[in-house]
């Protein structure tokens, strides 16, 4: 059976490129970029290449500005917690109710520790009240972390007048960017952002790579000390291959681009038109008109979110779902929870997430099964007539 | 990705039994739409009073579609009493065990034959949230139900009672309380073994206790009330009051109510007269 793959916001597959470009580096070129012998320090300029890839791809000025990590997780814990410790003052930390767990881990884990935390509401698409945001970031320095994109609806945040506000007040802004990186153009250089994460999993190149924009001036503490390594900000030895694939992905993904937002947004529209069209009580989830061009959320009214996942699977359909039953946890996902999606809807969410790797016939292979499949479970439901 | 046995996921992917039967003699709705999963279990008896037909429609994962599908195949072929006596566990041990999250489904089929049956013997719909008082507000979970879920599974910490009937997995507001619940529960049954024997004075205070706080508040939900006229060994003289006196299923509440609480919460050795 062939595995059609919709699954891109969770990982994606590493591109060719990418893989062969590491090679030589998991193979020869094994040297420690800090040596001073010729065989190790050859190597560092690789680092440094990557570097400058990364910085082209999200618009940093510098390349000194990236800072490479082993995870958009890591990247996040060193933005939020690094940055609020690194403050003269404790900071207010601000986010919003749909962070992905990377984010609201560390603002939970300051909290904890004294810290004030407020967590912003989004309205019924998904979307942040400026004014509300405007009426916390006031009350004093603020360190407010929202990301550029969410991962489940797709849903793009305003970072550029979110940082506006926080900047207008003295406070740090940081956008977790690991959703949108590649998939939107940006220029952080000209965006009033202090931090940005990036995960270099998301845009095909392997697991355990990350990096974080840390722009010129604005101070974090690093969480990781023992090493002069990325300035003194991540000590621990490089981990050259897989910061030459990142490198390599960021330059595909700059040059992909263009593809993105025109191919693979068709096939995101027509997948997600055909749904609505044939299956009945089905409704999408989050903001249309400002959304990622690869995912759409679509909610089925009286079926349930796994049992759809895994009558999908069944036919070799990868996708991902909010539901509480798929997660292990009792509740549904918490974003769909913060947009209020309604009861009959809630537990019955699938994401689709596409990749240049998709083509037509993925589309229509989920066009054909998915209705059988809606079908059958509304059959099983005891809400339908 | 769950860890679902091969008996899970084939009665997943084919469900026995689905659907409805017109003329049912006993129909159990448990769960709802907000809770994410919800099942409605419907029977046919034949004249010997065997289930001979039995039909269900599941909203819910995989396993809470395996678990009534297994529920539907386990009691068809059964008498109301024998179908009583399957326990969640059972459920679960049918389909080869379920992940630890996920044996509240097996509840959930359990909580729906007991609502079928109470159904088909009341000509009513059981409401679990009127019998005793509710801890877990998200999921509507009562003490009473808590309690039951203990004495069925071993349970030993608030987790695996939440993966169990799901209390304390939403808000987590009662996680304090359970963790109590689930504290008294277990110093009570672990009682050193070989102690000694109720002295007859205990034996009728424990009696009169577990009436008030099992027995009675069920019965005034209906309109009715009970004394207790004697205690004589292990055989309890109890008088029906109120509407429960008179009423046709008196024998019914006098077994399944009141016997069944004594038996456990006293003495699997008691029986329960009844004097008029």
């Amino acid at each position: 059976m062939r595995t059609i793959y919709l699954d891109n916001n969770a990982t994606t597959q590493i591109a060719d490129e990418v893989r062969e470009a590491m090679m030589p580096f998991l193979t020869d070129l094994w040297g420690n970029p800090s040596s001073m012998h010729t065989f190790g320090g050859q190597v560092k300029k690789y680092v440094e290449i990557a570097r400058e890839q990364v910085a082209a791809l999200i618009g940093a000025n510098d390349p000194q500005e990236i800072t490479f990590t082993s995870c958009g997780s890591e990247s996040n814990n060193l933005a939020i917690r690094g940055g609020a410790e690194a403050m003269d003052k404790p900071p207010h930390i601000i986010t919003s109710k749909v962070e992905h767990a990377a984010v609201s881990g560390p603002c939970h884990y300051l909290e904890d520790r004294g810290f004030r935390l407020t967590k912003l509401d989004v309205d019924e698409k998904g979307r942040l009240d400026l004014d509300v945001l405007r009426r916390e970031v006031k009350t004093g320095k603020t360190l407010t972390s929202i990301m550029w994109a969410n991962n489940e609806t797709g849903v793009i945040f305003p970072v550029g007048l979110i940082g506006e506000i926080v900047h207008e007040f003295g406070g740090i802004f940081h956008a977790d960017a690991v959703q949108a990186v590649g998939k939107i153009p940006m220029k952080v250089s000209e965006l009033p952002i202090d931090l940005l994460s990036l995960s270099g999993h998301k845009i095909h190149a392997p697991k355990g790579i990350g990096a974080l924009y840390i722009r010129r001036g604005t101070q974090v503490k690093p969480l990781i000390l023992g090493g002069h390594q990325e300035r003194g900000r991540r000590a621990g030895t490089e981990n050259v291959p897989y910061i030459v694939g990142l490198g390599v992905a960021c330059n595909l993904a700059k040059k992909n681009m263009e593809e993105e937002n025109t191919r693979v947004k068709a096939l995101r529209d027509r997948l997600e038109k055909g749904i609505l069209e044939t299956c009945s009580g089905s409704h999408v989830n989050g903001d249309l008109t400002c959304r990622l061009p690869n995912t759409t959320n679509i909610s089925f009214d009286y079926i349930e979110g796994e049992a759809i996942l895994l009558m999908l699977d069944d036919r070799g359909i990868c996708a991902s779902t909010g539901s509480a039953c798929a997660s292990g946890s009792l509740e549904p996902s918490h974003v769909l929870r913060a947009m209020h999606v309604a009861g009959v809807s809630v537990h019955g969410s699938i994401r689709f997430s596409l990749s240049k790797y998709n083509t037509e016939e993925d589309v229509d292979a989920v066009l054909t099964e998915l209705p059988k499949v809606v079908k059958r479970l509304r059959e099983l439901s005891p809400f339908v007539a | 990705m769950w860890d679902y046995t091969e008996k899970v996921t084939e009665h997943f992917k084919n469900p026995r039994n689905v659907g409805k039967i017109e003329d049912a003699d006993g129909v159990g709705e448990v769960g709802s739409l907000a809770c994410g999963d919800a099942l409605k279990l419907m029977f046919k008896l034949d004249a010997e009073g065997r289930i001979k037909e039995a039909k269900f429609q599941t909203f819910g994962c995989a396993s809470a579609i395996a678990s009534s599908s297994a529920l539907t195949e386990m009691i068809i072929g059964k008498t109301l009493e024998e179908a009583e006596q399957i326990t969640n566990q059972d459920i679960a041990d049918y389909l080869g065990g379920l992940p630890n999250q996920k044996v509240h489904c097996s509840v959930m089929g359990r909580e729906a034959l007991e609502a079928a049956i109470y159904n088909y013997r009341t000509g009513k719909k059981l409401d679990k949230t009127l019998e005793g008082e509710v801890i877990c507000h998200c999921f509507g979970v009562t003490d009473k139900a808590i309690e039951k879920i203990l004495r069925e599974n071993d349970i030993h910490t608030v987790e695996e009672l939440t993966n169990a009937c799901k209390a304390g997995g939403g808000c987590g507001n009662c996680l304090p309380e359970l963790k109590k619940i689930v504290d008294r529960y277990l110093k009570k049954t672990a009682a050193p073994e070989g102690k000694a024997p109720m002295t007859t004075l205990q034996k009728i205070h424990l009696i009169e206790d577990v009436i008030d706080r099992e027995i009675r508040p069920a019965l005034r939900q209906d309109g009715g009330d009970l004394e207790l006229i004697d205690v004589d060994g292990d055989t309890v003289k109890v008088r029906f009051c109120g509407a429960c006196s008179g009423c046709i299923i008196s024998e019914v509440t006098l077994k399944d109510v009141v016997e069944a609480r004594l038996k456990e919460n006293v003495s699997e050795d008691i029986r329960v007269e009844e004097v008029r």
